[in-house]
Formats: C-alpha cells, sequence, structure tokens
C-alpha cells in the first residue's frame, strides 16, 4: 500500500476544483437551509441553469462568455422566483416539493430531444470556455508542493474557484451579522414572530432564495467551464444530497461551514476510494469480498457511516455552535 | 381596579355589547370567521377605547385568540371589516397591520431562541436601513442607527428586569422571562395598541404580579392596551373595560364590576340555565 499515494490523492480532491464548486453551491444552500430555514432540496437545479446558461450563450448563440455569465445569472433568478411565488407563503414542505420536482425536470428538459438544437441534448455542450483559459495569466509551468503537482491550467481554475469561494463567504459574512441577517435567522426561528414585527417575510426569503440560488449558478458555470463541457445527467438531485451532506458536516448556519464541509467531505471520500484500491492492489483484501469495481459504492457507504458517526457525537458539525444545539432540545 | 382618565372616559357608557366609546382607536365591524360548520368569530360590533387597558374575558372556545387572529392579520374574516386609528385594515397581511401600530403577542410565547435576547429586541425596531439586502453589505449606512436601536433596546430591557440576561439565548430562558421579553420585543416596535394573547398563562404568581405592574404602566403611559385573560381575579383587577365573549359572540361588555355580574357573563362560564335544575338535560 503506497500511502503517499492515498495522501495526495486524498489532498489533490480536497483542494480540488469540485471541492471549490461544491464549497460555492453549499454557501448558497448554507444562506437558504442553514440561515433561513428554507428547505431547498434543488440547489442542483440552480447549477444547472447557470451551466447551461454560459455553455449555451457561447457554443450555441455565439455570445461572449462574460454574457453567458449574465444570462445563467439571469436564469437563476428567474427560476427561484418561479419557486418561490407560489411557495414561499405557504409551509416549509410546499418550498422543498417544489424544488426537488424542479430539480429533476430541468435535467430531462436539457437533455431532451426537442431542446437539443439549444442545449445538445443528451451530447451536451463542450469548448466553450477558451476566453476563460485564454486569459491564464500564470505562465506555463508545473507547480507543485508537497506531494501534489498542478498545471498552469489547473492552477487558474483553482485560483478562480477558490477566490469565488472567498469572495461569497465574505459577502455572506457581512450579510447574515447585518440586520438583514438577523431578520433571516430570525425567520428561521420562527416566522410568525417576525411577521407580528412587521417584517415582511414573504419578502425576505424571497430575497435569500434568490441570491442562494444565483450563488449556486455560479458554483454551476464554474463546474461547466472547469471541465468545457455541460452534460444534463451530471445534474443529478443526489448532488443536492452532497451539498446537504457537507454542509451539515462543515455546521450549518456558520460562515465557513460549507467550506471546511466540501473540503472534508472530498478528501474523506478519495481517502476511502484510494485506499481501498490500495489495499486490494496489495492483496489486503481478497477480491472475492470487495473488487475494485465496487470501491465506487462502498467509499459512499463508509462516508455515511461516518456522517453518523458525526451526528451522534458532534450533531452541531465541525464548526457549528453545540450551544445553539442543544436549545432545541429542551 | 384604579381610578384614571381611562376610567373616567369611560364612566356612565352603557354596560351592553357594542356600545360606542368616546375615543375609539380600535373599531370591529360585523367580523366573522368560520371553520367549516363551526361559526368561530361572530362580532357584530366592538370598540377598544384609546389609552385603556381592554380585558377580553370569555370560557374555552368562546374565539378570543381567532378574533385576535382576524384582526392582527395572521387569520382572514369571511365578513366583514374593521379600522384601526381611523384606516381600513380590513385583510391587511400581519406584517403592515404590526406596521400600522397594532402589535400582538403570542399564546404560546414566540421568543427567538437562536437569537439572543438583545438581539431578539434589536430585531423589532422599525425602519433599519440595514434590513435592506444591498446595504446589508454597507455597515457604515446602518452602524449608527444600530447603536440607537441598542440604546432604546437597553432602557426597556432594564425596565422588564431583564439585562442580565442580555447575550444569552432566548432559548434559556424561563417561562415568565419569556413573556416578558415578548412583551418588551412587542414595544420596540413602538405600538399605538399592544394586544396580549393570555400574558399571564404559565407564569408563576410573582411574576404574574410584576406582568400587571408593567401592564399597568403602559397604560399610564398612553398605551391601548387589550388583552386575553382566563384569570378571573387578574381580569377584575387591571382592567378599565372588559369584553366577555362566548360562542363567538360578544354577550356583555362594562367596567369590571358590572361584567363580573351579568347574568350573560355568568351563564356563558357556567353553562346557560345554571339555576334553573329542571331544564339541565338542555345543556347537551
Amino acid at each position: 500500500m503506497d500511502w503517499e499515494v492515498i495522501l495526495s490523492d486524498a489532498l489533490r480532491s480536497g483542494i480540488g476544483p469540485i471541492a471549490a464548486v461544491y464549497a460555492l453551491a453549499a454557501i448558497g444552500l448554507n444562506l437558504h437551509f442553514g440561515y433561513t430555514g428554507l428547505l431547498n432540496f434543488g440547489q442542483i437545479g440552480f447549477m444547472l441553469v447557470g451551466a447551461y446558461g454560459v455553455a449555451a450563450s457561447v457554443s450555441t448563440f455565439g455570445l461572449s462568455l462574460w454574457a453567458g455569465v449574465l444570462v445563467g445569472l439571469a436564469c437563476s433568478v428567474v427560476l427561484a422566483l418561479l419557486l418561490g411565488m407560489p411557495t414561499l407563503r405557504l409551509r416549509a414542505e410546499y418550498l422543498a416539493i417544489a424544488t426537488i420536482a424542479a430539480g429533476e425536470i430541468l435535467r430531462l428538459f436539457y437533455r431532451s430531444t426537442w431542446a437539443e438544437p439549444v442545449t445538445g441534448g443528451v451530447y451536451g455542450l463542450q469548448q466553450f470556455a477558451d476566453d476563460f483559459f485564454d486569459a491564464n495569466p500564470i505562465p506555463r509551468d508545473s507547480y507543485g508542493f508537497w506531494l501534489i503537482n498542478f498545471s498552469s491550467r489547473d492552477l487558474w481554475v483553482l485560483l478562480v474557484a477558490w477566490g469565488l469561494v472567498a469572495l461569497f463567504a465574505g459577502i455572506m459574512a457581512l450579510m447574515v451579522h447585518s440586520p438583514w441577517g438577523r431578520v433571516i435567522r430570525s425567520i428561521r426561528e420562527d416566522e410568525d414572530a417576525v411577521r407580528s414585527l412587521g417584517k415582511s417575510v414573504y419578502a425576505y426569503k424571497m430575497q435569500s432564495l434568490v441570491f442562494g440560488g444565483a450563488i449556486g449558478s455560479i458554483a454551476g458555470m464554474m463546474l461547466a467551464i472547469q471541465n468545457q463541457s455541460v452534460n444534463a445527467d451530471t445534474y443529478n438531485p443526489v448532488e443536492t444530497f452532497f451539498l446537504y451532506t457537507l454542509l451539515v458536516l462543515g455546521g450549518a448556519g456558520r460562515v465557513l461551514g460549507p467550506i471546511i464541509g466540501s473540503i472534508l467531505f472530498w478528501a474523506v471520500l478519495t481517502f476511502f476510494d484510494s485506499a481501498l484500491r490500495q489495499a486490494i492492489g496489495a492483496g489486503y483484501i481478497s477480491p472475492d469480498v470487495l473488487s475494485a469495481g465496487e470501491v465506487g459504492a462502498v467509499r459512499f457507504a463508509l462516508v455515511g457511516l461516518g456522517l453518523m458517526l458525526l451526528v451522534i457525537f458532534r450533531p452541531q458539525g465541525i464548526v457549528g455552535s453545540r450551544r445553539e444545539m442543544l436549545l432545541d432540545v429542551r | 381596579m384604579s381610578d384614571n382618565s381611562a376610567t373616567t372616559a369611560l364612566a356612565g357608557l352603557d354596560c351592553e355589547p357594542g356600545v360606542r366609546k368616546p375615543d375609539p382607536l380600535l373599531v370591529v365591524d360585523g367580523v366573522t370567521r368560520a371553520f367549516g360548520g363551526l361559526t368561530a368569530v361572530h362580532v357584530d360590533n366592538l370598540e377598544v377605547q384609546r389609552g385603556a387597558i381592554t380585558g377580553l374575558i370569555g370560557p374555552n372556545g368562546a374565539g378570543k385568540t381567532t378574533l385576535f387572529n382576524v384582526l392582527s392579520g395572521f387569520d382572514r374574516a369571511d365578513h366583514g371589516h374593521w379600522t384601526f386609528d381611523g384606516r381600513d385594515i380590513t385583510g391587511r397581511a400581519a406584517h403592515r397591520v404590526a406596521r400600522q401600530g397594532l402589535v400582538r403577542t403570542f399564546q404560546l410565547t414566540k421568543t427567538l431562541s437562536k437569537l439572543t435576547v438583545l438581539e431578539n429586541m434589536k430585531l423589532a425596531a422599525t425602519g433599519q436601513r440595514g434590513e435592506r439586502m444591498a446595504l446589508s453589505l454597507l455597515p457604515p449606512l446602518w452602524r449608527g442607527q444600530e447603536k440607537d436601536i441598542v440604546r432604546r433596546a437597553d432602557e426597556l430591557l432594564e425596565r422588564f428586569r431583564l439585562s442580565h440576561m442580555r447575550e444569552e439565548y432566548a432559548g434559556t430562558l424561563s417561562g415568565g422571562q419569556r413573556k416578558l421579553l415578548e412583551m418588551a420585543r412587542a414595544l420596540m416596535v413602538r405600538p399605538k395598541m399592544i394586544m396580549l394573547d393570555e400574558p399571564m398563562a404559565g407564569v408563576n404568581p410573582a411574576l404574574t404580579q410584576s406582568l400587571l405592574g408593567h401592564i399597568t404602566d403602559l397604560r399610564d403611559e398612553g398605551m391601548t392596551v387589550c388583552f386575553v385573560e382566563h384569570d378571573m381575579d387578574v381580569v377584575m383587577g387591571i382592567s378599565d373595560w372588559v369584553v366577555c365573549m362566548a360562542e363567538g359572540s360578544v354577550v356583555a361588555e362594562g367596567p369590571p364590576q358590572a361584567v363580573g355580574k351579568n347574568p350573560a357573563v355568568i351563564d356563558a362560564y357556567l353553562g346557560r340555565h345554571h339555576d334553573e335544575p329542571e331544564n339541565e338535560a338542555d345543556d347537551g
């Protein structure tokens, strides 16, 4: 077993672009779920409209990448309004039902033959982010530290992706510690109380849904851009639950929760994956018990086990507040 | 009951349901609310005198809380309209009613447990610039206002003897302290009238006395108070005017002593025909 490979795999994954994309999407979800108490089960839908907003604008309509970003953002705002208008005056469950359905409807719609002229259907769209990579100011070379190496292309993606994470975490820190944040946290606790004090709960929930959704769409754009490709089947409903998993892992309702959660989630997931493969390769695990092809599923089972232990022993998440958590049991 | 301007103003009025008040703040006209086949509220006429403490009594299921909910925008009425301070607020959303100056509290207190006591208070201040999403990113624009809000919140916390809990999570307060916090928080809105839904429920006798003191103090400062309560001693002790509801309608109103002796009130609480044993079977 080569521990160096396992560790470098885990580290590369933990600080990789996918971890950054998930951290960003989870920051949006944290605004919904962690601060406002909105049950958005369709964050993946926001990522999808963002990704396709960029991809289709550039590939299909020949617009610039920046125009594509604006289109993606506009799509996410429209989606949030469509989801929010009928459901945000009702109880929390209705938003949950609408969002989980919308995520899947969007995926099926974008991959349909009918939408193929714009979205590329099941084939998706490719090579729409050349502008992004042409803008890379980092000289061609290999950059490494400790066990891992990055090309200048990888480094550019990482810089932008984590830069966006830092930017939105900063914005979020300012917002949730402002009077606006006080209102949305109060809505999470008891919206009738907030209503009785003269605040329009509906308007605040809508603002939260729109802004968190827009952050999700930016995460989707970043995912599409770094892959130079979009495919509707990447945007499965289950991804939203990975976002919830890492949010709970890090600590919901904390600015750093989604970031720490995402890094840890991807590092641990890859650690198990790599370690199991190494163990099988080295003969520690007999192929009769577990074959290399089954590792992908088992690693999720192990992450699930880890999460269960976390919920039992540290229900508030890594950076959550135990005192706040205990108030619920009173 | 103490002698004050409110009792003087209300003296000499007819003690019958729907009587006109000299200076009504809240006027209710023909409000009904039915749940399926059950008419929970059917109030033809009710006026609440400005600057007085109005006690709303009645047996369980009389429709007191439903009336509160309808008037405060937390429930809709099937018919009727009501005005507050001369403005028609029929069917207004709850937050708009509150902004007009009619603020209510809840039977089951709604303190925001994961916010500190001070944050609970600060939340309730009106017209905060920092509550606009875009301005929330620019603290210099709202810091000054926030300081004023904290000053006012601290004055109220001092008055309601909650200063020592200022930085604690509201979820750690006792039941009685929560009632106090909810009342103090409602005052942060600077209401013209405050509607308290069972402010004494689940509060120990010592704290009840202090709550009563706070309510009369508010009245003496010119606030209009309307409250629902079961405890007759409490109601009779501090109300300037008492309204009794039964089966959704106002059956009696008047000064406390008069209502206490009113046969309609005794009927409402003890059941009709309580003095006519031969008709007992009719009670059902």
